[in-house]
């Protein structure tokens, strides 16, 4: 039943994107997963649309499909964009991987740039942001700040883009607490706020004192805030739903590359390329360090000044696996390959990671 | 811990249990409103800006079953004067009311919320163990079990009750003796709506106290079938939601404490056993074909 009820609002979508029509504008389309309203990862990409409006003008003009599920219903959305005259489209999360490629079979004029995937063609650009390298920044605070030593992470899916952000969080712990501990919860979904809180309740239930969350509400920040322990962002700034709560945010700034990729449309430079930003690029940015003491916000400061000018890797050895066969030797780092295909725990996370 | 994951429970229950009792009473009298996602998602929108605009959370919940209600009526219209199809205005009043919800909405994204707060009397909610659970709840909970007592006791224990059964198991018959078809449809769907719309409410003004697009996020569905499983009785709707409720809750914790199951899978467990459980107490297929409303859904035009 909510298979149809997705469809018919693609649907509709679609009816209104046929509608609008201009002729020498570069038309620009993306696709989201979720509302633009969920003031989490939709909401930063299109916070990076509209930036993108603002500093092209009437030069490009953009459509957006929102809510669409990922699967099936994901390739008709593209290719409806695609039909309807966008010369280049944003998909913007890890499930739309097979569906963007197989539009792009059908359309190879169109340009398409598929977030946070692995697979590339002639026609299809990936771009991915090193969010872990926040992430790592967070471990480090989080060992900081907890008084119990554990700290519930609230995850979406077992995809690698996740399983990163938990090893990088575990592995900045573990730079300040060798013994500190994680709790995963996996909701199963991106934004479901009721079940995210439902999530975080357990947590803190559970004894953990700090709760970061990889999946798209600000519904556990708030619980963290009602049951007055500290909570990390995810996405964008969530301040606002706890303003003695929040320590800090990972920002998706995703604004300059948008911008970056329409100009090299128009300039007709555009090249598929398989991109990885992180924090020396400016894509992933920290939110104010907030409610901590002095000490803390200075060595979370260092620890991001050390990471923007590359002189820490989060993914440097020695790292040894779950299962405690070695991963990385002293001073060796990760192959981005290896980070981008990520499905393994390192020691120290209890939990199992679900196939 | 066990008196919080109860809490807990009874939170992610209460929304279920309204939504689908007001369903039950819309379909015990032979009408089909798929639309409980879209009432749902308007009570909890227009709940949470009123809200918002008067500081007052009552003011807000009461917003949220006038906009349940009100919404509902465009369905009684569509469906019961202008004769269309239950089942395609239902899923339009959804679509409509995912889209109204996201517009009326908009400014309102990304506020924090007025919450609804829970009970407190001195001296019993502090009873250790079963105090919180018994007197420290938000208001909504005990609404809700009221509520479930008093659909029983009218469906089953007045005159009006029998009716409205007899309206929804044959409706030629109903219209033969005199009874107003149409009217007692009107009211039953105004009441689906403004149950609908409470949990909405709930959603927008206890669970989560906040304002996001979808953020029902399919508990209109889960509440009409939960309907049809518990085989249109209403004690079975409040076993339905509670062990749905306690099944969510309970594998999130099991995923915490680390036990090594799928998550995949332990996501999925509530819908499971809730039907399971359902179907299996519903093996009696004479006790469950007498508590089916034969008309359900089919269309009624009085003759002249």
């Amino acid at each position: 039943m909510k298979k149809l009820m997705m469809a018919l609002t693609v649907a509709a979508s679609f009816a209104l994107a046929g509608a609008a029509h201009a002729e020498d504008k570069l038309k620009v389309g993306f696709i989201y997963i979720g509302p633009p309203g969920d003031f989490g990862w939709t909401y930063q990409h299109d916070q990076g649309r509209k930036q993108l409006e603002k500093e092209l003008g009437d030069k490009v003009e953009t459509t957006f499909l929102e809510n669409v599920p990922e699967g099936a219903d994901a390739e008709r959305a593209i290719e409806r964009l695609a039909r309807a005259g966008n010369q280049l489209i944003f998909t913007t999360s890890f499930g739309y991987m097979d569906a963007t490629n197989k539009v792009a079979q059908k359309f190879p004029k169109v340009k398409f740039e598929h977030a946070t995937g692995y697979k590339t063609a002639e026609n299809v650009a990936v771009y991915n942001s090193r969010f872990y390298e926040g992430r790592y920044v967070q471990g480090v605070i989080a060992a900081k700040m907890s008084k119990t030593g554990v700290a519930g992470y609230i995850g979406s899916f077992p995809i690698p883009e996740v399983v990163q952000g938990i090893n990088s969080f575990m592995l900045g712990a573990q730079s300040v607490n060798p013994n500190f501990k994680i709790k995963v919860i996996w909701a199963n979904s991106w934004f479901d706020p009721a079940k995210e809180a439902d999530a975080a309740k357990a947590l803190v239930d559970q004894g953990v004192d700090i709760i970061t969350q990889h999946t798209d509400s600000t519904a556990p920040m708030q619980v963290a805030s009602e049951r007055k322990i500290k909570a990390f962002g995810q996405a964008s700034d969530m301040i606002k739903f706890g303003p003695e709560t929040q320590l800090t945010s990972i920002v998706d700034n995703w604004g300059p590359y948008y911008i970056e990729r329409a100009k090299a449309v128009l300039d007709g430079t555009w090249k598929s390329h398989n991109v990885f930003e992180g924090m020396h690029e400016g894509l992933v940015v920290m939110a104010p360090y907030t409610n901590m003491p002095d000490d803390v916000k200075k060595l979370a400061e260092e620890t991001q000044a050390k990471i923007t000018s590359g002189e820490l890797k989060p993914f440097t050895g020695p790292i040894k696996k779950q299962d405690g066969s070695e991963w990385l030797k002293v001073g060796e780092t990760a192959d981005d390959k290896t980070i981008l295909s990520m499905n393994f725990y390192v020691a120290g996370v209890d939990d199992q990671l679900p196939k | 811990m066990f008196e919080a994951i109860l809490l807990t429970v009874a939170t992610a229950a209460t929304p279920l249990l309204i939504a689908a009792l007001g369903e039950l009473v819309v379909e015990r009298s032979g009408v089909l409103n798929l639309g409980v996602e879209g009432m749902m998602i308007m009570g909890a929108v227009c709940g949470f800006v009123v809200a918002q605009t008067t500081g007052s959370a009552w003011v807000g919940m009461g917003a949220a079953i006038l906009a349940g209600a009100a919404f509902s009526l465009l369905f009684g219209f569509l469906t019961l004067t202008l004769v269309t199809n239950q089942v395609a205005t239902g899923l339009a009043l959804t679509l409509l009311g995912l889209g109204a919800s996201a517009m009326i909405g908009e400014s309102f994204v990304g506020l924090p919320g007025v919450k609804m707060e829970s009970l407190y009397i001195a001296g019993l909610t502090d009873i250790p163990y079963v105090g919180k659970l018994l007197f420290g709840q938000d208001p909504i909970f005990y609404i809700s079990i009221l509520l479930t007592i008093a659909v029983v006791w009218f469906l089953f224990r007045t005159r009006a009750g029998l009716t409205l059964r007899a309206v929804g198991d044959n409706h030629t018959s109903a219209h033969a003796l005199g009874v107003p078809v149409v009217r007692i449809r009107y009211l039953a769907v105004l009441f689906g709506g403004a149950c609908a719309g409470l949990a909405g409410g709930q959603l927008s003004l206890v669970y989560v106290p906040q304002w996001v697009e979808n953020m029902t996020a399919g508990r209109g569905w889960i509440a009409l079938a939960l309907v049809v499983f518990a085989s249109w009785r209403p004690w079975r709707i409040l076993a339905g939601a509670y062990l749905f409720g306690a099944v969510s809750i309970g594998q999130l914790h099991a995923q915490a404490l680390g036990i090594g199951i799928p998550s995949q899978f332990m996501s999925s467990l509530p819908y499971l056993a809730t039907i399971v459980v359902l179907v299996l107490i519903s093996r009696n297929k004479r006790l469950t074909l007498m508590n089916t409303p034969t008309s359900l859904g089919k269309p009624f035009v009085p003759d002249r």
